[in-house]
């Protein structure tokens, strides 16, 4: 039954399809059968070039207005503060471009559309212009390489003697985060996953003395304003930490320890406070609402309402939960932290229970 | 080697199937392709309504995945495995065998006035290696556990432990063995091309006389035979560790509750491997369709195309270039950041060749003549999406920038646009083009058309709203964000990106429709319908063995002499824009380009 019904859509479409193109031939006055385009073509598609490129930038007007919350909240770390500057200057430069060109592109399109006893004029080549769209995207490019590499020199020199950085080692597996932090000595005891066994989940080595002061939690806190040096390391495949607020990321892979660092500017709760943040959570919460009438007209629980928490995703595939491997981030003043923190166990105490 | 010499008997079988004759392997190629990339598309489809619509149930999955989308709910392993052969057969299957292997083996041995392949033999074989690997990937969607869901990468651990995904068993070894023939067949099939381009050009044919598009085959070829084969290596040491217990790529793992004995190994390494092909894999996909272009322009603006020498120097740029910026997949991978410096600057370098290539297009516009055939609208719009998609890169090849876009939804935008569509744009305007002379008939205009403007249309509102949902930070491969509250207000350009795609993919039966109706009942093609320099035309419209019926052309001249003036200012040849190579030099002719 199925197969008929497929196969009656197929020869329906089949029908359709026909009709369309005698129809076309009839609407495009061009029912000539040649196949070739002629006069009245060329006029047609080249003014169609023109509405073209008129829809193309009218998308991008609508995309940059409409969309423009999507663009992340200024970042809230130290160096992201240069990542967003260069990100502002390469997307006017591209749009700046990409107007032009796609300007002159379909405009010449229409433009030069073929007539009838005009003559296409023959022009090979011109050194000269060649040279000028060689060097001009040189230049340009060269600036900003130079401007990139710059930025990118000093997020990635990490100071590894840094005395007063916080030390939090960032622990991947299938599918989750845990954060341990390297507790008073500041120094992250000795681990390998051949010492998984029961509650030392993270497989920390027993025997290193740095280790027993370990702090292992499911939340990541982290103090305002101190620079914190994240060692990655990962169970079982490859995963990327991701943390979008503070223009961090940095895949997390099994068998070698990588690292991340900034310095977090702003708590979490001076980010819910912004103006950005109000208007946003303002936005998602009037979608929950819709969506929990819906929910609620179903039998169904509706949905709690959104506050604002930073947050660390995984951005390697890693498996079927991958899209919901995610951990908190909170961002509070150093007595907050410390607060916090010596509330949590150490790996003595876990592993001594 | 004459004519006379092809005109044994032939059979159904010898004609049709187990062919020598590159014009069929051509056809072979193109409708393979075209096959792989309905279910390409199709499945592309499928996961796009999941990711607009992820709470809600669909019929149609239940219909197609079966057990894998119990009461219409798809499993997170499907939509995985959707993404990874999607990916796969795109870029692989459709846009590597079905347009540069397509192509390739109707125009090279037709544009250099050859009679055939160098190997007609080896050029069977590449095809039917190219076929078994097809059948072998298709097959792999019936394996229990699901096909290979690790992403197109492959990236190890994943793709190596079973234990860490139910799409790295089986689905996986078929994946695998599905690629070394793959790259076997791309391989013999591009040594061929190398081979007959430098061999087998006509009297007269010298290399700066060669059409562009013959250029890029040829520079595609030579980055295909430098760079399959570290991917074949990595394949091979991929199995070695799934199979054999070694341990190239994996390290201290503890997987399922059980420690593996795997030590040693990096997945950077891998990364290193895959993306050594991964990257110039993409030039192998987008530059035979910027030779397509290249002539197609040409053709339909009825000028030469505009610097033909900064053009050959920019492909061989590109070509060269795209061997050594593979680094820029990998900026956050963990690779020392030093090697991210040096990757930044050869990535942004390719920029430049680029450039030059999408001035040089529009440069060949100004003051044209141009005839808007469909081949035509399919090259602007390459040149389009390709500026568009272009653009993007240099963000993402900045290796600060890339940090917080990387795996977001702006890189599926940036590289849909610049060698997704673009290259798919390339395929059909070379359809579109060749059409009558790969089947002697011609394709309808109007629905030409129609497939055009839908699919321009509906290509630009699928990704260019894509960067945005990515500047807001999405993941990619994500089987739905509704766990992140902060993204529910994607919700609804999630749902206009799927319309747009679902608009963009009805275009394509259209072109399905015009393509197997205009094989059969189109209208018998003229012998030179686009009135083209370029030597195919010189040969029938019925195809014979060998090409050409008597003596092989001889060439006097390039390809792109259209709208030629003598020095009396008469066309070269009187009432006619165009002058076919094989006509000779006047006496009160100048050669005017260099």
């Amino acid at each position: 039954m199925t197969f008929f019904l497929i196969l009656l859509i197929v020869v329906l479409l089949g029908v359709t399809f026909w009709q369309l193109s005698n129809f076309l031939a009839i609407t495009f006055g061009n029912s000539d059968n040649s196949q070739v385009a002629n006069n009245a073509d060329n006029q047609k598609q080249g003014k169609f070039m023109l509405y073209f490129v008129l829809f193309l930038y009218a998308l991008m007007a609508f995309c940059f207005i409409e969309y423009y919350s999507y663009f992340l909240p200024a970042a809230s770390s130290e160096h992201g503060v240069d990542y967003d500057r260069l990100m502002q200057i390469s997307v006017v430069l591209i749009m700046f471009v990409q107007i032009l060109t796609q300007g002159f592109l379909h405009f010449f399109a229409y433009k030069y559309k073929g007539k009838k006893d005009q003559k296409a004029t023959y022009y090979a080549d011109n050194n000269t212009l060649e040279m000028i769209w060689t060097i001009i995207p040189v230049i340009t490019l060269a600036g900003l390489i130079l401007y990139g590499l710059y930025t990118w020199t000093t997020i990635m020199n990490i100071d590894e003697d840094d005395e007063d950085a916080l030390i939090v080692e960032l622990y991947a597996y299938q599918f989750g985060w845990r954060a341990r932090y390297a507790g008073n000595d500041n120094e992250l005891g000795k681990a390998n996953v051949r010492f998984i066994e029961g509650v030392n989940t993270l497989g920390v080595d027993k025997s290193d003395n740095y280790a027993m002061d370990d702090i292992i939690t499911s939340e990541l806190h982290l103090p305002v304003n101190k620079r914190v040096i994240f060692k990655m390391r990962s169970q079982d495949v490859l995963h990327s930490a991701y943390m979008p607020f503070f223009r961090a990321q940095m895949n997390v892979v099994p068998g070698m320890i990588t690292e991340f660092s900034y310095i977090p500017t702003q708590t979490t709760e001076e980010i819910r406070l912004s103006d950005f943040m109000v208007e946003k959570v303002e936005t998602i919460n009037n979608i929950r609402r819709d969506k929990s009438k819906l929910l609620l007209a179903k039998g169904e629980e509706a949905l709690e309402p959104y506050e604002f928490d930073y947050y660390l995703l995984c951005n390697k595939i890693c498996g079927a939960s991958h899209f919901n491997m995610q951990m908190k981030i909170v961002v509070e003043s150093e007595s907050d932290f410390k607060n916090w923190i010596s509330e949590q166990k150490t790996f003595k105490q876990v592993v001594s229970n | 080697m004459s004519a006379e010499h092809h005109h044994h008997k032939e059979t159904f079988i010898t004609k049709y199937i187990f062919s020598e004759d590159h014009k069929m392997i051509a056809k072979q190629y193109l409708i393979t392709g075209l096959l792989m990339g309905i279910i390409g598309i199709a499945m592309s489809l499928l996961f796009r309504l999941q990711i607009a619509w992820p709470e809600q149930s669909f019929a149609i999955f239940e219909v197609l995945l079966g057990k894998w989308a119990p009461e219409g709910v798809m499993d997170p392993n499907v939509y995985l495995a959707l993404v990874t052969i999607h990916g796969t057969i795109m870029v692989f299957f459709v846009l590597t065998a079905g347009l540069s292997g397509t192509f390739s083996n109707l125009l090279i041995p037709l544009q250099i006035g050859a009679r055939d392949m160098a190997s007609g033999f080896l050029n069977m074989v590449s095809y039917w290696l190219f076929f078994l690997s097809s059948i072998i990937m298709v097959l792999s969607l019936f394996v229990e556990a699901g096909p290979a869901a690790a992403g197109w990468t492959i990236y190890p651990p994943l793709s190596a432990l079973p234990q860490a995904m139910p799409g790295s068993g089986l689905g996986m070894t078929l994946w695998l063995v599905s690629m070394a023939i793959f790259i076997a067949s791309s391989l013999i099939g591009s040594l061929n091309y190398v081979v007959t381009v430098l061999n087998l050009r006509t009297e007269g044919m010298s290399m700066s006389r060669l059409p562009l598009t013959i250029w890029t085959f040829f520079v595609t070829a030579i980055i295909g035979v430098i760079s399959f084969p570290v991917l074949l290596s990595a394949a091979l040491l991929l199995i070695m560790d799934r199979s054999f217990g070694t341990s190239f790529f994996l390290s201290d793992i503890f997987i399922q509750g059980e420690v593996l004995h795997n030590q040693g190994g990096s997945p950077v390494l891998f990364e290193h491997l895959f993306w050594f092909l991964g990257h110039p894999e993409v030039y192998i996909v987008l530059l035979p369709a910027l030779g397509i272009t290249s002539e197609v322009i040409a053709t339909n603006a009825r000028k030469p195309i505009f610097g033909y020498r900064a053009m050959v120097i920019s492909i061989i740029a590109i070509a060269f270039l795209s061997t050594i910026v593979w680094g820029h997949h990998m900026f956050v991978s963990g690779m020392n950041p030093f090697l991210g410096s040096v990757f930044t600057f050869t990535t942004l370098l390719i920029a430049i060749p680029s450039a030059v290539k999408s001035f040089n297009y529009i440069t060949t516009l100004w003051k044209g003549n141009l005839q808007f055939n469909p081949a035509m609208l399919f090259s602007i719009g390459l040149v389009s999406t390709f500026i568009t998609g272009g653009l993007t890169g240099i963000i993402l090849g900045d290796s600060t920038l890339d940090i917080n876009v990387h795996d977001t939804y702006f890189v599926v935008a940036h590289f849909h646009l610049v060698m997704g569509i673009s290259a798919l744009y390339g395929l059909f305007a070379g359809v579109y083009h060749w059409f009558p002379k790969m089947f002697g008939r011609m394709l309808n205009k109007n629905l030409g058309y129609v497939h055009f403007w839908i699919t321009a249309i509906g290509a630009y509102g699928v990704f260019f709203p894509m960067h945005f949902v990515g500047m807001a930070g999405l993941p990619r491969r994500y089987y739905t964000y509704t766990n992140f509250p902060y993204f529910d207000d994607l919700a609804d350009t999630n749902v206009l990106i799927t319309l747009f795609a679902l608009l963009t993919a009805s275009a394509q039966l259209v072109f399905l429709y015009n393509f197997f109706h205009s094989m059969f009942y189109g209208k018998v093609a003229s012998k030179n319908p686009w009135k083209s320099n370029t030597l195919e035309w010189t040969t029938p419209v019925e195809h014979v063995h060998g090409n050409w019926p008597g003596e092989l052309p001889k060439v006097y001249r390039w390809a792109y002499d259209y709208s030629k003036t003598d020095n009396d200012g008469n066309y070269i040849i009187e009432g006619q824009d165009f002058t076919p190579q094989t006509f000779p030099m006047k006496d009160n002719e100048e050669i005017l380009h260099h």
